[in-house]
């Protein structure tokens, strides 16, 4: 199992807040706008299918991710 | 089909043959005319997209626009346009103060966080709906009981709106929405008394500020450190009643009569709960009468994914509930699959103008449908749910009753 490298783009984000019902371990909010925050860059393997869940409904498409199977 | 109807296209909206079915027209579209020509109430051409990845880089991509709608060579969808929701004078009032910025003002009480404190107080509002409505006896009709009631109450919590004032708030939004039923004049006394209320409350926060959106705006100020203007924040206010009360209140609706039209998906949420969130995902996406879509216009020559030019100056309109059930984004696309996972409809659009109520939308949703699945396990169709009627000629069309018993 490779790692996994998650990434966010902050300015496509529209704070719909979906990553961090899927993924609370991974992704919060900022308080003041609801804009993504990452928690953990490299997730442990256990939240992988969370993390791609998050990914791939994401309204604004703001999470990317880079290697793992 | 379209192909050879060139010169006579697709009147839209398509007929619906059912309460609960789609268009049959949305297969063969889909498959043989994603691209299609259609002629509007108004009599305006338009080009209908139903494909999943059509749809989402027409909503998505900056060569088109929702702002562009209001060019004279769009089209419009009725001649008498009074204004959809999103392109009214309050729309304007928010326009001007910067969509960008007035989205993140706002959206800093929908995170996820904010969500999870609402739901005690929302499961408390349901619950005394519902009590109301088994005190009142069955058979009863769940839209005024529970469907249309719950989202006004939940945005009057979020704007901080006493309790006592609740019932003129929901009197009020439903003269909005019923700009048809309603004669005018009542439409118009409704939203001066609104605008007067607003600034009342508006008013009253700025002296005594609780934990609530006006007040939280209020002592907010943008990242240029300017406060939302008091006309943007009544405008806020209208804004969030207009965008989500027959919405929300539509999709508790049919949420509840698609689920109990097949009693083993209501059987299956009794025995596994913790299917609620991926379920009410796939009632959203499942949902054949979600609307009438989301018109775009085209600014620039737009290539989209099945192969199409969009030529600049066209209005294009956006079928989510057709690319919703497209086979190429779906595994078994007709079929409801309560645990479907991932999901990524198109319900509540996608890209930097998808509805920014989504959060609390779905709180209500799980909650709702929380609260029946505990109190009322033996809910049931109290009438042929092939015989419910959709209110039609609207932008939405819900369904106009849900008798039901327990
Ligand atoms: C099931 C219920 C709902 C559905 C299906 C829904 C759907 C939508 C759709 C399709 C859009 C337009 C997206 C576009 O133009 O691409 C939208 C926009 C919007 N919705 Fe919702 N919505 C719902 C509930 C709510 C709620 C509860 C609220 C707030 C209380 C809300 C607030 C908004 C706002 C403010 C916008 C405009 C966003 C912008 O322009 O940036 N919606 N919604
Ligand atoms: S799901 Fe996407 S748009 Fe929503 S908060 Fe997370 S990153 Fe932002």
């Amino acid at each position: 199992m490779s790692a996994v490298e998650v990434t966010v783009d902050e300015a496509k984000c529209c704070g719909a807040g979906q990553c961090v019902l899927i993924a609370p371990e991974v992704f919060d909010q900022r308080d003041e706008d609801g804009i993504v925050v990452l928690l953990a860059a490299q997730p442990a393997e256990q939240w992988h299918p969370a993390v791609r869940e998050a990914a791939s409904v994401c309204p604004a498409a703001a999470i990317r991710l880079t290697g793992g199977s | 089909m379209a192909a050879n109807q060139q010169d006579e296209p697709l009147r839209y909206p398509l007929p619906s043959p059912g309460p609960l079915t789609p268009p049959a027209e949305w297969p063969e579209l889909r498959q043989k005319c994603p691209v299609a020509p259609v002629t509007l109430p108004s009599g305006d051409r338009a080009t209908l997209l139903t494909r999943y990845a059509d749809v989402r880089l027409a909503l998505s991509d900056p060569r088109l626009s929702r702002e562009g709608l209001a060019r004279p060579d769009a089209a419009r969808i009725t001649a008498s346009e009074s204004g959809s929701v999103f392109d009214s004078p309050m729309a304007r009032a928010l326009n001007a103060e910067g969509h960008e910025r007035w989205r993140r003002m706002v959206g800093r009480w929908f995170t996820a966080k904010r969500m999870r404190a609402l739901i005690p107080k929302i499961e408390a509002t349901a619950d005394r709906l519902v009590d109301d409505m088994v005190a009142h006896g069955q058979p009863a009709d769940l839209v005024p009981w529970l469907a249309f009631p719950l989202p006004v109450f939940v945005i009057c919590d979020m704007l901080g709106v006493p309790e006592r004032d609740r019932d003129d708030f929901k009197r009020w939004s439903d003269a909005f929405l019923s700009i048809s039923k309603y004669p005018t004049d009542e439409v118009r006394s409704a939203q001066t008394r609104f605008a007067e209320y607003m600034s009342g409350l508006i008013e009253e926060k700025r002296r005594d500020p609780q934990d609530d959106l006006i007040s939280e705006l209020l002592a907010a100020t943008d990242a240029e450190g300017r406060p939302m203007s008091d006309l943007a924040l009544a405008a806020t206010g209208q804004a969030l009643l207009l965008a989500g009360h027959e919405t929300t209140a539509g999709f508790i609706t049919s949420m509840t009569a698609t689920l109990l039209a097949d009693r083993t998906r209501w059987e299956r949420l009794l025995n596994d709960p913790s299917l609620i969130r991926s379920a009410v995902e796939e009632v959203l996406r499942h949902e054949p009468h979600g609307g009438f879509g989301m018109l775009r216009y085209v600014h620039e020559d737009t290539e989209v994914p099945s192969g199409a030019m969009l030529p600049g100056g066209t209005t294009v309109v956006c079928s989510m509930a057709a690319a919703n059930r497209d086979a190429d984004a779906f595994e078994d696309a007709e079929d409801m699959d309560l645990g479907r996972s991932p999901n990524a409809h198109l319900t509540f659009g996608v890209g930097p103008h998808s509805c920014l109520g989504q959060p609390l939308a779905r709180t209500e949703m799980q909650t709702v449908l929380g609260v029946l699945l505990r109190r009322l396990p033996t809910l049931e169709h109290a009438v042929d749910p092939a015989g419910l009627r959709r209110l039609e000629g609207q932008l939405t069309t819900p369904l106009v009753e849900l008798p039901v018993r327990w």
